[in-house]
């Protein structure tokens, strides 16, 4: 089948869509060889010199990608494993199933930042209920102002928000799994763990894959959380990548350096995800 | 050992439904709450711990120049946004995911699968590396703080949801339906809009859906491309927080605005019961 009407079908949207990003991205690039700030606005040109400071003398950048990939990965596994196990737990009997599908997948309808604000005052130091509980025992643990547990923080909304797509990704996948596999496994006399080592885990590796890059990509841009609930501190201890470059770009108006910082970060970015999406890919092949 | 397997499954389950929910009654208990009640340290049950008052929930119905917090219009702001985009990004999508699904394209290397990934692909962007130019675009053009900006900014982010939905859904109708229709006499068009279309209904609603949760949800672009003229309910809300924070009007804020989504949680569960969705997500 194959018509000179098929462009008509398919160029509008994607017109639309190049035509809302070729000029910034080709933007942002031109944008990173000059010395755009708010002192000096306009496109010079200062060849690599952005680049150059971006590489040779500024920790902070790397210092929140290393904070950003540690977050992304930890939360993207804790959301995969108690997603995975939610989703086994509502897949087979169990009373109020609804009732628990509906509620695990709620979080995930919620906006972020205003979740956040809302867990901003549960975590509040004196005046919230998780410090009124631990004050029980006689601490006051430092939620939102030590350095450490404010990424324990940042960890534990970020999972709480997106466990339920990891849950969605998970439960749509086991409901459209064959029977046959399971049948043939409880004929063998293969127990619950038995059957989930050898027939469930492997049957699911391809919608886990797809799932955990899913929630990588989406991980990597952890962004509104970190504003909301740390502003990126105390200090710039929760600080990640994209964050600091709105603050280069968006807080000191350092257009041009903060069009290089993101330009390095989408093409870092793209890269670690290809190596790791090729990564899993493969470790899927050999374990079956 | 079954026993011991289903207690603790039933404990697994209700541990994570206190956390799903804590938020939720805590901010329920907050808005009921005056300054008194909130700066006394946490409590929870009113009557008994706090004497609740309804001062959080009027304040969301006076004007701003009384006092209150000005929600309403972010509110519809936000319901045009949301809506306009979902359904330009649905339309443009399903129509490239269409083209996608059943003809061939070839350009060079250029093959089928690359322009679904170039589409799907725009979902790596992250919004701050679109934000600068965005910034200076809009500006350019004018369109800086106006809803059309808006619009235009949550296409990018909105199409490729719905075509990587709408592809997937596609290639599981089947190719004779559209045959048969062309056989009959239509044209491309008219069977794609009287006959595949029709039979697509739960994959747009899938796509339809998700569109909306990642429109609804979404705070940065509207943060950093409107300021006075132009607000969005999460930024109006997040504009709350760095004032003094008064928390009974920020938590009933923020409970009316979450709350048209949980509506969506439970069509989404239906689809998903019904097995309809495993086949729009793949």
């Amino acid at each position: 089948m194959n018509f000179k009407h098929k462009y008509l079908f398919l160029l509008p949207g994607l017109l639309v869509l190049l035509g809302i990003l070729i000029f910034p991205i080709g933007f942002t690039v031109r944008l990173s060889l000059s010395s755009w700030d708010s002192f000096f606005p306009g496109l010079d040109f200062i060849g690599l010199e952005n680049y150059i400071r971006l590489f040779t003398d500024d920790l902070r950048f790397w210092e929140a990608f290393l904070r950003l990939s540690f977050l992304s990965i930890t939360t993207v596994f804790l959301q995969y494993v108690i997603g995975f196990a939610l989703a086994l737990m509502v897949w087979q009997e169990i009373r109020f199933q609804r009732f628990f599908r509906v509620l695990f997948l709620i979080p995930m309808m919620t906006t972020p930042v205003i979740m956040t604000v809302i867990w901003r005052t549960f975590f509040h130091e004196s005046l919230g209920p998780v410090n009124d509980f631990f004050s029980l025992f006689g601490m006051t643990p430092l939620w939102l102002s030590d350095e450490h547990l404010a990424l324990v923080t940042v960890i534990i909304v970020e999972v709480w928000q997106w466990t339920p797509f990891m849950f969605l990704l998970m439960l749509a996948g086991l409901l459209s799994l064959p029977k046959e596999p399971f049948l043939a496994a409880s004929i063998d006399g293969a127990g619950p763990i038995r059957k989930f080592v050898y027939v469930t885990f492997p049957l699911m590796a391809p919608i886990s894959i797809g799932a955990i890059i899913i929630r990588l990509i989406e991980a990597s841009k952890i962004m509104d959380t970190v504003y909301v609930l740390t502003s990126g501190g105390p200090g710039t201890s929760t600080e990640t990548s994209s964050f600091y470059i709105f603050i280069k770009g968006l807080r000191e108006f350092q257009f041009g350096y903060s069009a290089a910082l993101s330009f390095t970060y989408l093409i870092i970015m793209i890269i670690s995800l290809t190596v790791i999406a090729k990564i899993l890919v493969k470790l899927m092949i050999r374990s079956n | 050992m079954r026993f011991v397997y289903v207690t603790l499954k039933y404990l697994a389950v209700c541990l994570w439904s206190v956390f799903v929910i804590a938020p939720f009654l805590w901010a329920l208990s907050t808005s009921f709450k005056d300054f008194n009640s909130v700066t006394g340290g946490a409590t929870y049950i009113p009557w008994l711990q706090f004497e609740p008052s309804l001062e959080g929930w009027r304040v969301l119905l006076r004007s701003p120049a009384q006092g209150g917090v000005n929600i309403v219009e972010p509110y519809f702001n936000s319901i045009f946004v949301t809506c306009s985009a979902s359904l330009i990004s649905i339309a443009l999508g399903t129509l490239a995911a269409y083209a996608l699904s059943r003809f061939t394209f070839k350009a060079g290397f250029i093959k089928n699968s690359d322009i679904t990934f170039f589409f799907i692909s725009q979902r790596i962007m992250p919004p701050i590396v679109l934000s600068i130019p965005f910034f200076i675009m809009l500006g350019k053009l004018g369109l800086l703080d106006s809803l059309f900006g808006l619009i235009l900014v949550y296409i990018v982010l909105l199409m490729p949801i719905a075509v990587w939905i709408m592809v997937d859904f596609f290639n599981k109708v089947p190719k004779e339906i559209d045959e048969t229709a062309l056989i009959d006499g239509c044209n491309p068009y008219q069977a794609f809009y009287k006959v595949v279309l029709p039979n697509s209904i739960p994959g747009l609603i899938v796509a339809g859906l998700f569109c909306m949760i990642f429109g609804w949800t979404d705070f940065f672009f509207a943060f950093i491309l409107t300021f006075t003229e132009v607000q969005l309910l999460p930024v109006a809300i997040v504009a709350l927080n760095s004032s003094i924070t008064p928390w009974w009007s920020l938590s009933a804020a923020a409970l009316v605005c979450v709350a048209p989504l949980i509506v969506v949680a439970f069509i989404v569960e239906r689809y998903l019961s019904k097995g309809n969705l495993s086949g729009a997500l793949k």
